[in-house]
């Protein structure tokens, strides 16, 4: 059925023009949801009452005129690690099964004051760890592309829910590329906003210098209105940043004639042929709409993963602390004392990997390994901010593969090394607090996307989004068939 | 044969109207879990955000104690396991505090203060009868002060006068109420010794669970007694965390793993660094209100008051800032402070009041009465009590209640013959040499003036009319 293919702006002009109703958009996302989940498995949570009362005061509000903000009535999901007040948010965790939180998050509330329609939360990979989301305490989630092939990861359930068209959009998270990898593995748009850009406060931390919230989208245009919404100033989040003047969704003109764009060499260091081939398509595009495009150099390229994974693992164990059966959360049902109280509810509450991550976390914030491990990646962190300062001397955009292969088969071990070592193009960008968007730019002789990634100044998010409103233009629509049937 | 190397850890609970990262109020005595929000909380998702006010109160406590003001600092997580630390973290500074190299000068010697630093406090845990411990985490994110001091110390009677001193200090300034009892105000010890003429440092150990400054005196004097016994008998002290036994009068070891503990400190993410301005810590001085000790000396040398006076006067800020108001209404300062010390101290004592209900104007006027002769010295006493309880000036009240003294002669003449007339008997007694008669007959009158009679004319006018 055509109406669940729309995009954001398709759906919100046809329920402002009174076309279509909020409540036959929602009712159609519930219903696909409900043929199509037990397969894919996108959703955690399904909010089957609630997102259909919420849509039928959404068309009351428009019925009376009343303002409707810029998301009016379109049902959109969210990444399960987004608090939502009253509604269960898991972090796909044991440890926060039965976690209801008394507050949502502002994205949340930004979402709701402009009309968004809330259907449910989605999986990922436990607490954001991992880049498979195969680390769900509760299910896998899989490529409705090919569901032998993972979703990527962690907002694996972000990327399938659009690209399966369960939900209009959705948000992710993205700490060392969450949110663009399962976009470039499923075919959508994922953007990953300058580091301040958006408020955190409700965003169950995971590495607090490095995560973003951003959104999941089926076009550029979405992204860009979704980013309108809910990036901004927040007095709760004393990391963000004033707002911004301008609006991106009015700033998208696709024009990109003489915009300096280079192209990092060290990216393509064993990347698959096939997304090679769509890279080198991406970037004779871009040349053909007179951007000027170039090799350069990214000298530092093999520094980022080691540092990612030192700075994120030292904040995490430190964010991952409170989880200790006190207060909320998982407590175990036998312990002794009350160290044994921590252990048991620790042990038995977290999975594996986000156990490693501790792990390895409390060594190298351990007084002992602190300056040669953890301080010294934060001292490389800099070095790698001033190169990309140097780069943005020269170049508006960088652009690179999203990721070096195409989505591997399910059940290979979300964590192992070769998994870890793929994420070194998208790493980089949440060192620097750089935006990153990833587009779709192609597709492998069998079928599963591929996609390009453009990474812009800080708090350039309107040439990020330009250079990649004008690639998408270029990009043949035709896509191949999915699971759940809507094409 | 041993001298005691002493150093404090301070930490004082500040005055501000809400907590250190979030809007909750800052405020004792509660109903548990009443004052809490997602953030001080701990709950997944919530974010610290710094209060400024709490930055200045820093800055005014590292002024007042001659500090050293870092322009720049940041903000570091200390990582332990604890149920009153909801996030498993506190929210400290480690390598960069806010104030270093300050001083306290005492009687006998200066000590040294090496930082203060702000930080969160954590929860409370309490221990139930019935074998349950239950949190309440009101007191959680509540903004600190960590005052440490280099050591200095030597004794438990300088530990005591320093920590007097500082309190006087950061309750004038209203950094902090600094009420022990409340817990507003908590310190640590640390006490190793070393034999006289040594100059290495002896093994420490710190002395925990202190709820009052006698407390303190005796944990300190029972602690040097306990490691020069042991450092008598050959052995050696071991390095370790002690609890003070308010009951056993007897510190006492904590075999607690805590102790050992690696903090696994680095800086806080999620707040930004403190940047302070030179605008911001002048304009901080320059409303700082003048200490007690620069005020007392002024009161010493400038009012003539003795030494007792002035400590008297500037044992509360209140006191002394309506002192200073009398004077500087035109009040005479000996006066002033006889009658602050005196009268009004007790009235204030036996109401229980914190504060003068009448203004030092008030109070100046009716000292004044008192110079002009339009009241007794008694009188005004009365009057006094009355300015307490109306909102009268006491000129208002004398006329109310007709206490206006009476220096008429003619009127106290006729007080005096009136008196004579009817007491012969004492008028014979005196007239035989008894010089109590005498008294006797001035109290009749006196009772007779309803107390108003102006008591050096009618001691004149007595013993005119008796030797007539």
């Amino acid at each position: 059925m055509e109406l669940l293919t729309l995009t954001v702006h398709e759906l919100r002009d046809m329920i402002k023009s009174k076309k279509i109703s909020s409540f036959e958009a929602t009712s159609a996302c519930l219903s696909h949801i409900k043929k199509t989940d037990d397969t894919i498995g996108s959703f955690i949570t399904v909010l089957y009452d609630e997102a259909i009362e919420s849509a039928k005061e959404c068309d009351k509000k428009l019925a009376q005129g009343e303002n409707s903000g810029s998301l009016f009535g379109v049902p959109y999901a969210l990444k399960d690690n987004i608090l939502t007040k009253n509604i269960k948010t898991t972090c796909a965790s044991k440890m926060l099964d039965d976690f209801i939180p008394p507050y949502s998050a502002t994205v949340e509330n930004r979402i709701k004051e402009h009309g968004g329609v809330l259907l449910g939360k989605l999986n990922m990979d436990e607490f954001a760890m991992g880049s498979s989301t195969e680390n769900s305490y509760y299910k896998i989630t899989k490529n409705p592309y090919d569901t032998s092939k993972i979703p990527g990861g962690s907002s694996g359930g972000s990327a399938t829910a659009v690209a399966s068209n369960e939900a209009y959009f959705s948000l992710g998270s993205d700490t060392g590329g969450s949110i663009r990898q399962p976009a470039s593995f499923c075919g959508c748009v994922g953007l990953k906003p300058t580091y301040g850009r958006v408020s955190r406060y409700g965003l169950v931390a995971f590495a607090s210098s490095l995560d973003q919230i951003g959104p999941m989208t089926k076009d550029v245009r979405d992204s860009a209105i979704i980013l309108d919404v809910i990036s901004g100033k927040d007095i709760k989040d004393a990391t963000t940043c004033k707002s911004s003047e301008i609006s991106f969704e009015k700033a998208l003109n696709g024009k990109i004639c003489g915009k300096k764009i280079g192209v990092p060499t060290e990216y393509l260091d064993g990347i698959n042929e096939e997304v090679l081939y769509s890279l080198s398509l991406a970037i004779e595009n871009l040349k053909q709409l007179g951007a000027d495009c170039t090799d350069t150099s990214l000298k530092l390229y093999k520094y980022a993963l080691p540092t990612y994974y030192l700075i994120s693992s030292g904040e995490a164990c430190s964010n991952l602390a409170r989880y200790d059966g006190v207060k909320y959360g998982y407590r175990a049902e036998n312990y002794e004392s009350l160290t044994d109280l921590y252990k048991e509810s620790r042990s038995l509450g977290f999975g594996d990997e986000v156990k490693r991550r501790i792990l390895l976390g409390t060594y190298v914030l351990s007084s002992e390994n602190y300056s040669a491990y953890f301080k010294k990646a934060q001292q490389v962190r800099t070095i790698i901010i001033e190169e990309f300062k140097k780069l943005f001397e020269k170049y508006d955009v960088l652009v690179t593969p999203a990721y070096p292969t195409t989505p591997s088969n399910l059940g290979q071990g979300g964590s192992s090394i070769e998994m870890y070592v793929g994420g070194n193009c998208l790493a980089c960008a949440n060192l620097a607090g750089l935006p990153a968007i990833v587009v779709p730019c192609g597709y492998t002789k069998k079928g599963l996307p591929i996609g390009v990634q453009i990474i812009g100044k800080p708090f350039d998010e309107a040439t990020v989004l330009n250079v990649a409103y004008a690639l998408e233009k270029t990009i043949t629509k035709q896509k191949p068939s999915l699971m759940g049937g809507t094409k | 044969m041993y001298e005691a190397i002493i150093g404090l850890e301070i930490h004082a609970e500040l005055k501000t109207d809400t907590k250190i990262y979030c809007g909750c109020k800052n405020s004792f005595g509660n109903e548990p879990n009443t004052q809490v929000c997602p953030v001080c909380m701990g709950l997944p998702g919530a974010l610290p955000v710094l209060n400024k006010k709490v930055v200045d109160l820093a800055i005014k406590a590292g002024l007042a104690l001659s500090c050293n003001i870092e322009k720049c600092s940041k903000q570091d997580r200390k990582n332990y396991f604890y149920p009153d630390l909801p996030k498993a973290y506190q929210i400290s500074q480690n390598d960069t505090p806010l104030c270093t190299n300050g001083y306290i000068e005492l009687k006998s010697k200066k000590i040294n203060i090496k930082r203060i630093h702000i930080e969160e406090d954590a929860g409370k845990l309490i221990h139930n009868k019935n074998g349950t411990t239950t949190i309440d985490f009101n007191r959680c994110g509540v903004p600190l002060i960590e005052v440490v001091t280099e050591p200095d110390i030597r004794s438990s009677y300088e530990a005591i006068e320093f920590l007097e001193a500082l309190k006087e200090i950061l309750e004038y300034s209203e950094i902090s109420d600094c009420k022990m009892q409340e817990g507003s105000l908590r310190c640590d010890v640390n006490v190793s010794l070393r034999p006289i003429g040594c100059d290495a440092f002896g093994t420490r150990c710190e002395i925990k669970n202190l709820n009052s400054f006698s407390a303190i005196g005796s944990a300190i004097d029972c602690e040097i007694n306990r490691q020069s016994e042991i450092l008598n008998s050959g052995k050696n002290v071991l390095q370790e965390t002690r609890r003070w036994d308010d009951c056993l009068k007897q510190t006492v070891s904590m075999r607690n793993k805590e102790e050992s503990c690696d903090y696994r400190y680095f800086p806080e993410p999620d707040l930004l660094p403190i940047k302070v301005s030179d605008e911001q810590i002048h304009a901080i001085k320059e409303r700082m209100v003048v200490l007690p000790e620069k005020r007392r000396i002024k009161y010493i040398n400038e009012y003539d008051l003795s030494e007792y006076d002035a400590k008297i006067l500037t044992s509360k800020k209140t006191l002394s800032d309506f002192f200073e108001s009398c004077i500087a209404s035109g009040g005479k300062p000996k006066d002033c402070a006889n009658w602050l010390m005196g009268d009004i101290s007790k009235i204030l004592k036996e109401k229980a009041l914190d504060k003068i209900p009448f203004s030092p104007d008030c109070l100046v006027d009716l000292l004044a009465l008192i110079d002009n002769g339009t009241i007794s010295n008694s009188s005004a006493k009365i009057v006094l009590l009355n300015m307490f309880k109306s909102n009268d000036a006491p000129d208002v009240i004398i006329e109310k209640s007709g206490l206006a003294q009476i220096s008429d002669i003619e009127k106290i003449k006729a007080i005096a013959d009136s008196v004579i007339l009817s007491n012969e008997k004492s008028v014979k007694d005196y007239k035989n040499g008894n010089k109590r008669a005498f008294g006797f007959l001035v109290g009749q009158a006196m009772k007779l003036s309803g107390g108003r009679a102006n008591p050096k004319i009618l001691n004149e006018v007595i013993k005119k009319a008796l030797n007539n």
